[in-house]
């Protein structure tokens, strides 16, 4: 009888355990999925401000209109990407063709001087930024989750339940690993 | 308290702890100032003319509680309208780059984006305070937007962020609050003893030694009060800040920033004047000005709430360097 007792109550605490561990995953997993969202939220507002931009710099910087088309078409080519490996491409692209862009810009006081401009650099630098960061809180939290999945013994639940191991974001492109910074600030 | 946490998990912890502990000493204090009030002044335990019941110890017990809750949930209230701090509205253009450093910052660390404040004074300061990163406010000085560039701008902001998520808000708000209260009743004890000691004379004499000693104690502990309870906050605020610094440069993985906004910081020799003494050990840099943030040596330390400046910016410089490999500034 006690024998019995014994069973029922160990297999209780590990009904109870693997349950607090699958929450674990689930809430992990969330956790991940939001991050992955961030980046994406980001890079629809990068999306957003360049024609903004552009409209607003066309006056002043007629002679460069090869390196506005160029910002443009990038841009348009990154928000019709369909994959993520695509989008990561994209998006590095777009990044080098604004770089380019914010030198030319250097040679254009008036430009400079506008407030408008000013104003759309600051946000263009934040949303840099932005993307950046949110990857690199995306890269923290999915390590975390994929630790949690990996180690013993709640690979054994993982495992049980199907959960995934979540992709980390890497630069793709050789290119931008050696560029690592791109300074989109206009020098006072 | 007296080993240093080693990750932001047991930090979290360790604040939490501390935060009870605290609100728990400042509640016996107030006890232990009603047991004297009913002692020496109403004459407990009963004799012919006295109470036999400690009726003010237990009043201000009650008390006490309440005001160490209270501390909790309008600290931070009481702190920002102590030095004068007023809201910055989301999206305000004037504030464009603040508002955006601190999106950055709250992206990079996960955490709820806090309420912005500016304090109109010419002095580079900043300090994080609140009860949880979901009721978190950071205040800024007009002279901190003047001076810094983005990058330090960020480097302030991502050391702010490290105490939201740290708790060392919590703890540090409770402190600031009821470090004020401990002060005025310190002042309130002994006024009331030597109004009390008229009074009293009859009582103590007639209870003989024992009443001596305890009168002794309880004046000692008046008198030092509110001495301890400074000292307990400073060497609670200097231990943070060295992980602020550390947690802040993780988060914007460029530590030569930080050390050079802290330079600049350090740099400005005059104090922040809007900033109240109570409210020192929550600033990045001690309020005081210059003379606090270079002093070294062991009555310095004893009282300073911040680590010495040169400290902090050679411990970040390090940390530059193993990054970069570049040694500057």
């Amino acid at each position: 009888m006690t024998l019995f007792l014994g069973f029922v109550i160990v297999v209780a605490l590990l009904v109870v355990w693997a349950i607090a561990l699958y929450n674990r995953f689930v809430t992990l997993r969330n956790q991940v999925l939001n991050g992955w969202k961030q980046i994406d939220v980001q890079l629809k507002r990068r999306h957003d401000l360049i024609p903004n931009l552009v409209n607003t710099v066309k006056g002043y910087m007629e002679f460069e209109q090869d390196t506005l088309l160029k910002v443009i078409s990038a841009r348009n080519a990154a928000a019709s990407a369909k994959t993520v490996g695509e989008a990561a491409e994209k998006e590095s692209i777009l990044t080098s063709a604004l770089g380019k862009f914010f030198a030319l810009a250097e040679n254009y006081p008036t430009l400079k001087a506008n407030e408008n401009v000013r104003q759309l650099q600051e946000e263009l630098s934040s949303t840099e930024n932005k993307i950046g960061f949110a990857r690199q809180f995306y890269n923290d939290i999915a390590t975390k989750f994929n630790i949690a999945l990996q180690v013993f013994p709640g690979n054994l639940i993982a495992g049980m339940f199907g959960f995934q191991a979540a992709e980390l974001f890497e630069i793709q492109d050789a290119a931008e690993r050696t560029v690592p910074n791109v300074d989109l600030s206009l020098k006072k | 308290m007296a080993t240093a946490p080693r990750n932001i998990y047991e930090q979290q912890a360790a604040n939490r702890r501390n935060t009870v502990l605290v609100m728990a000493v400042f509640t016996l204090f107030v006890g232990l100032l009603g047991l004297g009030f009913d002692v020496f002044i109403l004459g407990f335990p009963g004799d012919e003319y006295g109470v036999d019941f400690p009726y003010a110890t237990v009043i201000a017990l009650v008390i006490g509680t309440g005001s160490a809750l209270w501390s909790l949930q309008v600290g931070a209230k009481s702190v920002l309208a102590s030095s004068t701090a007023v809201p910055i509205l989301h999206g305000d253009p004037r504030y464009q780059q603040l508002s955006n450093v601190v999106d950055e910052m709250s992206i990079a660390s996960g955490l709820q984006r806090p309420a912005l404040y500016l304090i109109a004074d010419p002095d580079p300061n900043a300090f994080a305070t609140g009860k949880d990163p979901e009721h978190a406010s950071i205040a800024v000085t007009q002279g901190l937007l003047d001076q810094m560039s983005r990058d330090e701008l960020q480097a302030v902001i991502a050391h702010e962020m490290s105490h939201v998520r740290n708790y060392d808000i919590r703890l540090m708000t409770v402190v600031a609050a009821l470090l004020g209260a401990v002060a005025l009743l310190s002042e309130f004890g002994l006024r009331s003893m030597r109004f009390g000691a008229l009074g009293g004379k009859k009582s103590s004499s007639r209870k003989g030694g024992g009443g001596i000693v305890l009168l002794v104690l309880w004046l000692i502990a008046l008198v030092l009060a509110p001495l301890v309870s400074r000292l307990l906050a400073m060497a609670v605020s200097r231990q943070r800040e060295y992980l602020a610094d550390a947690s802040g440069a993780e988060l914007t993985r460029n530590p030569a920033a930080l050390a050079s906004a802290l330079q600049k910081i350090d740099a400005a020799i005059e104090p922040t004047r809007l900033i109240k003494k109570g409210t020192a050990q929550l600033c990045i840099g001690d309020p005081l000005g210059a003379a606090a943030n270079d002093s070294e040596g062991f009555l310095a330390d004893l009282f300073a709430t911040h680590p010495p400046m040169r400290n902090r910016i050679t411990l970040l410089k390090a940390m530059a360097y193993q990054q970069t490999g570049v040694i500057r500034g």
